[in-house]
């Protein structure tokens, strides 16, 4: 089962992960704001798919936060990533009603389509596999979720399918 | 009688069916072919096996539509908007004849799901409709007192839905004897338990009944904010409340004097969080809200005396909210009628897992277990038998066929060993190993460990090493007694809800599976043959054709064989994945 699939590229690039003059407006919205450390986080992954290093020293500069803390909270949730992330994450859900239906399959067969670890980016930074606790499509399981696409309903030879798909079309564009 | 109207449920699992794609076939062809219909959305309405849903409203009455892909939208549009004449095999609910689906809405009460699959979440004046808001107006009109809302929602004998069952009537009361300028009432919607999904479906289906919801337990606790903590994985559900906020301050019934009410200076703000399942907890999520890491504190002090921010805080979740505006306008007494002595109302439930029907629904308490499975859920996909099902999540546990007919309520769910939690009921049947289910949940548990109590953050690594030595197995014969011991101390030794009850399922597995768990430590077996570690696949040479399917989909090239021929699997090679087991035609592979 597959649903929009024009949907899954994403149009634009990422930022360049450098330029840490984009976070700016961002540190002035929460700056001394009460509770503002966690948007302000998610705000800058949302803007350059991480946390880049270098964002901490100025978020703990606007937030009054220690980077040593921010660090802690950063590391304390499933939402952060302190690495650059392929350009399609693929979250295989892995929650009560899709273990009892065999998500394992759909994991192990990514894993060896893609050649990574769970957790793993490929080395063309197209994808990254990721375990997900629960998706909240119980009803579709096992599912996985690429972008903001979610597939329903999946084999393990499925879900490499769907992925090999993304990777041709990918190519293609490329070539254009 | 004005035009046909056509509404699509677009709920997030009616979207990962394919929803969206039927939306646009539909507006296309009516567009192309100038069919004058008006075409609408709604939200999920349960019905989650079906999805996606189309409902079509014409002058004679309304049909549901179910599983409806292009292909069928096509025929749809077709037959019944131009031709009017409805495509039966296809309807799987309808007001002029019984279909086989009946029996899933009919044995349900909709109280906190009644607006969900009925309007559009994303337009406040169907919510209005519907009852909407109109028991904040009562309040504001009647000039109704804070304590004599608290006395409703205490006389409804309202029990908090996200899993702990506290009175909620009880803690507004608690909230509001504490007077301070800053109070705060918080929402939560950080649903975590894996394979529960209505508050979700609530969030995006009904967003603003939780709102009303929460301008009522404002006003009665006497809160100055609102804070509604939403899963980040959530992004509909976020969207929509957004959208819902908007409407309702722009309508006056959230900021200053809100609902007319004089006085009272109300405003709800959503807070995203961040990936963490232990600040379900009440003092870890206040601790996430404030920017920290979301670890639990000790209590007292409760967050009634002190929360957000050292304030007097109220923290509900989604669906105890979702009750609210309905009990005002209903009465308490009406609330009070359904359900058992202890547990009153109705309660919501996420069938999942081997159920025919999967889906949401609302029964009034009191309602076997087996009722729910068999008549709402329709019985065992594919026949086979019915094992066991998990309610509660990772701090409920497995109860057995035997005890089907426990009656759903807390007190005795609770007597099983498992708890209500937040409502989900994952089905298992006799191919789910209950070893590898215990193991599962402490995987679980032990990743979301927030690491504060030792005994939660290493106790739980070790009942999973052994859980994991024993699925695969190595289990040695004092296993189980080391885990119960390891049980009994997470038990104690934690300081929340997430540590004390993350033993749950290896003891309720214990108790009613034991045979499992010594079939797999004595006899190396998994009678469920479900551990790969455990199993073999053989070729039957009786009944293997030699039409190489099974060579030819094997994924590692284990399988040998001449066409023709009686074919082989070697072990060392076989990887243990079933290909060869679900595409043979002919039962000619054994799996032992």
């Amino acid at each position: 089962m597959r649903i929009h699939r024009n949907q899954i590229v994403r149009g634009e690039e990422r930022p360049d992960e450098s330029d840490m003059t984009l976070i700016t407006p961002l540190l002035a919205k929460y700056r001394g704001k009460r509770g503002g450390l966690i948007p302000l986080l998610q705000s800058t992954q949302h803007l350059y798919g991480y946390l880049p290093p270098a964002a901490f020293p100025l978020i703990s500069e606007a937030t009054g936060v220690a980077q040593s803390e921010i660090y802690g909270v950063a590391t304390f949730y499933a939402q952060f990533r302190l690495h650059p992330a392929g350009k399609h994450i693929v979250k295989v859900c892995h929650g009560t009603a899709c273990h009892v239906q065999n998500a394992r399959d759909v994991t192990e067969a990514l894993v060896e389509a893609l050649g990574v670890p769970d957790g793993g980016t490929t080395p063309d930074g197209l994808f990254t596999l990721e375990s997900v606790a629960c998706l909240g499509c119980c009803s579709l399981a096992p599912v996985m979720m690429i972008g903001e696409s979610t597939y329903g309903k999946l084999t393990g030879s499925e879900a490499v399918r769907i992925v090999k798909e993304i990777r041709i079309k990918e190519s293609r564009e490329k070539q254009d | 009688m004005g035009k046909t109207k056509v509404i699509v449920g677009l709920g997030s699992c009616g979207i990962a069916a394919g929803a969206a794609a039927t939306y646009r076939k539909i507006e296309e062809l009516c567009l192309a072919e100038k069919i004058d219909i008006e075409l609408g959305k709604t939200s999920c309405v349960g019905m989650c096996y079906r999805e996606p849903l189309v409902e079509v409203v014409d002058e004679d009455g309304s049909y549901l539509y179910g599983e409806v892909d292009e292909k069928r939208a096509i025929e749809i549009v077709e037959k019944h908007l131009r031709q009017h004449s409805p495509v039966k095999e296809y309807i799987v609910q309808t007001d002029l004849f019984a279909t086989e689906d009946d029996s899933f809405t009919r044995n349900q009460v909709k109280i906190a799901l009644r607006n969900c699959g009925y309007m559009d979440p994303e337009n406040i004046d169907q919510y209005e409709a519907r009852e909407g808001y109109l028991a904040v107006k009562g309040i504001a009109s009647k000039g109704t007192s804070r304590a004599e809302v608290i006395q409703t929602v205490l006389e409804s004998g309202l029990r908090g839905r996200g899993g702990g069952g506290f009175p909620t009537g009880m803690k507004w009361k608690f909230a509001s004897n504490y007077s301070s300028a800053e109070k705060y009432i918080i929402c939560n919607a950080d649903e975590g338990d894996p394979g529960a999904f209505m508050d979700r479906s609530v969030l995006e289906g009904d967003p603003h009944s939780v709102l009303e919801g929460m301008i009522i337990g404002g006003y009665a606790i006497g809160a100055s904010e609102g804070v509604i903590y939403c899963r980040a994985e959530y992004p509909l559900a976020i969207k929509r409340l957004e959208i819902a906020l908007t409407q309702a301050r722009e309508k006056g019934y959230l900021g200053a004097n809100a609902c007319g009410i004089q006085g009272f200076n109300f405003d709800i703000h959503i807070k995203e969080g961040a990936g963490a399942f232990v600040c379900g907890e009440e003092t870890a999520l206040i601790a996430s809200v404030e920017g920290r890491r979301g670890m639990p504190r000790k209590r007292p002090p409760f967050p009634a005396e002190s929360g957000l921010w050292n304030k007097p805080t109220n923290i509900n979740n989604v669906e105890t909210f979702a009750n609210i505006p309905w009990i005002l306008n209903n009465g308490a007494a009406a609330y009070a009628a359904f359900g058992t002595e202890k547990s009153k109302g109705t309660k919501v439930f996420a069938l999942a897992g081997k159920v025919k029907r999967s889906g949401l629904v609302e029964v009034p308490m009191g309602i076997t277990i087996r009722e729910v499975i068999y008549k709402l859920g329709g019985g065992i996909k594919g026949d086979k038998k019915f094992k066991a099902v998990q309610m509660g999540g990772p701090s409920g546990g497995c109860i057995p066929e035997y005890l089907a007919d426990t009656i759903v309520d807390y007190d005795s769910v609770n007597a099983t060993g498992a708890i209500m939690g937040s409502g989900g009921m994952v089905v298992m049947d006799e191919t789910t190993c209950m070893v590898d289910v215990a193991r599962f949940f402490l995987d679980f548990t032990r990743k979301e460990s927030c690491g504060k109590c030792t005994f939660c953050r290493i106790g739980t690594k070790r009942m999973l090493e052994i859980l994991e030595r024993i699925t695969i197995g190595e289990g040695r014969e004092s296993d189980i007694g080391e885990l119960e011991e390891l049980a009994q101390q997470i038990k104690d030794n934690s300081l929340c809800g997430l540590g004390q009850t993350a033993p749950n399922p290896v003891l309720t597995t214990l108790r009613y599976f034991r045979d499992e768990y010594e079939a797999h430590i004595h006899h190396k077996k998994c009678p469920a043959k479900a551990c790969k570690s455990l199993i073999t696949y053989t070729v039957d040479p009786e009944k293997c054709t030699g039409c190489t399917v099974c060579a030819k989909n094997c994924p590692v090239s284990a399988i040998d064989g001449a066409r023709k021929q009686s074919h082989f699997i070697r072990q060392d090679a076989c990887i243990r994945c079933g290909a060869c087991f679900t595409k043979c035609k002919f039962e000619a592979i054994v799996l032992s």
